[in-house]
């Protein structure tokens, strides 16, 4: 005990020394030495940060995709010449898919490793249960799945879509152009399908003026969808609005197809299926309905041409990007801008320049993506329709959507 | 409901009536290999959704495999894969009564700590050998789409293919446990293993051979849900709580009992699930299921013993 001690304060008065002759030297090289007193892992020549996914567990099956970008994104970063003239070092752990692991492994990055930023974390739990954490021992977490909103911290940045951008978007095209009445919502049973629903919900009744005929959430895993299919039929919606997750979206669409409930009689929108679930749903079971995301593998633009070849060239030809993968691949990029413009690691400055709302990627994927001051990003609403092929379509495509994480009358 | 037609009505009536009978036959099959081990047995085997996957990766394989090298196979190989399924599920089992299982039958407890951790390691060979994603077999034509009776009624055929190998395979469990020889020693065994044993039943062997079968049966389990749901390393975990609610339900030494239970069971949650939320109807019918195992412990049917 008495050891650990004077290792920490031996560690303390150093990094006192350091910042002392920082401030006493503010010479050519201020930059450089700054970076060292902000008690993080960074060297002359590297920086280390923190990658947390699942790579065990039932999410390792999605977390999967958004590693392999944030290692991509950091590879480019490296190769084009690191950041402040530092190459980045990374620190990868395993959350394996149990949240309490999770929040062990991020104290052990942001103490033990003291990396600068973690990209990381992929369910709502897992990030509620690493947000204390990063709270407490003020770390940096770029967080990259769609999800339910209801969040700021000073401590993280959401690289996904909040509720309202995803869902809002997706309501208005189908109400426009399907002239959609009636909805049938369905969900998985867990926190983030029902506050989507709820938001969906209001929207519906409330601004598009239509009536929700069915609301119904499933047991996660569940595979028998029989009875809701049953459900469905009797209420003949204009719409089928799903957020149903994991194993069971296999279930779900076959089932609906062996049902006689196709794209040719049936409007299905689903905020939950990417490119990653239709590998194993299979792209025959979910032909011609239609997704709600910001990104599809098959956007045509010269940066997604780009990330798409670049990606497969590392992780192989028959891997496939999803919404998230993509957001993923993000973080690294918003979180360099961001450094640069602070000239230094330190974390209070990184967010203080991040929340100027004036960080921007010309060279993102899904496009021109800007942070916004409430720490989500600006970004676009696409409907995509599937393919046998398991690519989709782009048939629409937003403006710019405001990040509204707490949106007004929709909680 | 005056805005529906009769005819809408009875084929949704119909429809309602098959989806609750395919809940029955996916119920029944998960269970009737862990009816056999833990109610023959006593062995609480927790990896029994493992042996679930292990089927169905083997359905995967020989999908993979008749698709490569003999693609005039792919419209048959299904049938095989069941027989494969069945054959390497239970050359497994047999394998892990062996090693590890046999050593602790005097200590019930452990088995299901031993088996719990087996179940986890098992988790991560298929996440090393076949990646964390989910893979599904590519089905042959005929067993997908619906067969349609009228023009409204939509009778989907992989659930008609379940309920009738659910029924073929309960009726081979009931000839080869009641009807046959073998079947008498394995009942011997479980009601006086040492009386068995004196008039020159070889236990041990039955043990290994009655374990083999029933991961033999969780194995035809895994490779017919392939037709329902993906398989992932993590699949089995989903249907184990099922699985073992469906034997302790209808009492644990009892075919008909986990009969009548998986019966049960999916009535209740199909015709609750058409009337409220999906979620609800879990819970309502896990809470009437704590009641009545509170009221009745030993479950539905059970083996009358002299105590």
């Amino acid at each position: 005990m008495s050891q650990f001690n004077r290792r920490k304060f031996l560690g303390k008065t150093a990094a006192l020394l350091t910042a002392m002759v920082a401030a006493g030297f503010m010479s050519t090289s201020a930059m450089a030495i700054e970076a060292t007193t902000t008690g993080q892992a960074v060297t002359d020549s590297t920086v280390t940060v923190g990658i947390l996914h699942s790579l065990t567990g039932t999410m390792a099956i999605s977390e999967t995709g958004a590693q392999e970008a944030e290692k991509l994104a950091i590879k480019q970063i490296n190769e084009s010449g690191g950041i402040l003239g530092r190459q980045i070092k990374i620190i990868q752990e395993d959350g394996a898919s149990d949240w309490p692991t999770f929040a062990e492994k991020s104290r052990k990055l942001l103490v033990q490793d003291k990396v600068a930023a973690v990209f990381g974390c992929w369910t709502s739990a897992s990030r509620k249960a690493v947000l204390p954490v990063f709270e407490q021992e003020n770390g940096l977490l770029y967080y990259p799945t769609f999800y339910e909103g209801l969040e700021q911290s000073h401590n993280v940045f959401y690289t996904g879509q909040e509720a309202t951008q995803q869902i809002l978007a997706g309501l208005d095209w189908v109400a426009k152009e399907k002239g959609a009445k009636t909805f049938y919502l369905i969900g998985s049973d867990y926190i983030w399908p029902r506050t989507s629903m709820k938001i969906a919900r209001k929207h519906i009744e409330n601004v598009l003026g239509g009536k929700v005929v069915g609301e119904d959430y499933k047991p996660l895993g569940d595979t028998q969808f029989g009875s809701t299919i049953n459900k469905i039929r009797l209420k003949k919606p204009d719409v089928i609005y799903a957020a149903v997750v994991g194993g069971s979206n296999v279930a779900w669409f076959k089932q609906l197809k062996a049902a006689g409930i196709t794209s040719d009689k049936q409007t299905l929108l689903t905020i939950s299926v990417t490119e990653d679930e239709v590998l194993g749903i299979g792209g025959e079971n979910l032909e011609g309905f239609y997704s709600i995301m910001k990104y599809f593998e098959s956007l045509d633009n010269p940066n997604n041409a780009k990330f798409v070849k670049e990606f497969k060239a590392m992780w192989g030809d028959d891997s496939v990007m999803g919404d998230v993968t993509q957001a993923a691949y993000l973080g690294p990029w918003l979180w360099k801008a961001a450094v640069e413009k602070a000239g230094t690691f330190d974390v209070d400055k990184v967010v203080a320049e991040s929340e100027k709302g004036e960080i921007a990627l010309d060279t993102a994927p899904e496009g021109y993506v800007k942070l916004h001051p409430n720490h989500h990003l600006w970004s676009k609403a696409r409907v995509g329709q599937w393919n046998k092929d398991g690519q989709a379509t782009v048939v629409y495509e937003s403006d710019l959507i405001e990040p509204n994480p707490f949106p007004k009358g929709y909680q | 409901m005056g805005e529906y037609s009769i005819q809408e009505l009875t084929s949704i009536f119909a429809m309602q009536g098959f989806a609750g009978l395919s809940l029955f036959s996916v119920l029944l099959l998960m269970a009737l290999g862990l009816a056999i081990i833990f109610g023959q047995m006593g062995v609480i085997n927790m990896a029994h959704g493992e042996f679930m996957a292990v089927g169905a990766y083997t359905t995967y394989l020989m999908s993979v495999i008749s698709e490569t090298y003999f693609p005039w196979f792919t419209q048959y190989y299904f049938l095989f894969a069941i027989m494969a399924s069945f054959f390497i599920a239970g050359i497994l089992g047999y394998l892990t009564e062996f090693i590890l299982i046999r050593h602790l039958y005097k200590r019930p407890l452990d088995t299901l700590l031993a088996t719990w951790g087996l179940s986890l390691i098992m988790q991560q060979t298929f996440r090393s050998l076949f990646g964390a994603r989910e893979v599904s077999p590519t089905l042959p034509d005929w067993l997908m789409g619906s067969y349609q009776p009228t023009d409204s009624i939509y009778i989907p055929i992989n659930g008609m293919f379940v309920l009738g190998l659910t029924a073929v395979v309960t009726i081979g469990v009931y000839i080869l446990m009641y009807r046959s020889n073998w079947g008498l020693a394995v009942r011997a065994t479980t009601q006086n293993r040492i009386m068995s044993g004196a008039v020159g039943i070889n236990t041990k062997k039955i043990d290994r051979l009655t374990f083999a079968l029933g991961c033999g049966i969780a194995g035809i389990a895994g490779a017919a849900f392939t037709t329902i749901a993906s398989t992932g390393p993590t699949s089995g975990s989903l249907y184990i709580v099922d699985t073992f609610m469906v034997v302790v339900f209808g009492g644990a030494a009892s075919l008909f009992g986990t009969i009548a239970s998986a019966f049960t069971i999916a009535q209740a949650q199909s015709i609750l699930e058409f009337f409220i939320s999906g979620s609800m109807a879990k819970v309502l019918t896990l809470l009437t299921l704590v009641i009545i195992l509170m009221m009745r412990p030993e479950g539905l049917f059970s083996i009358k013993v002299r105590k």
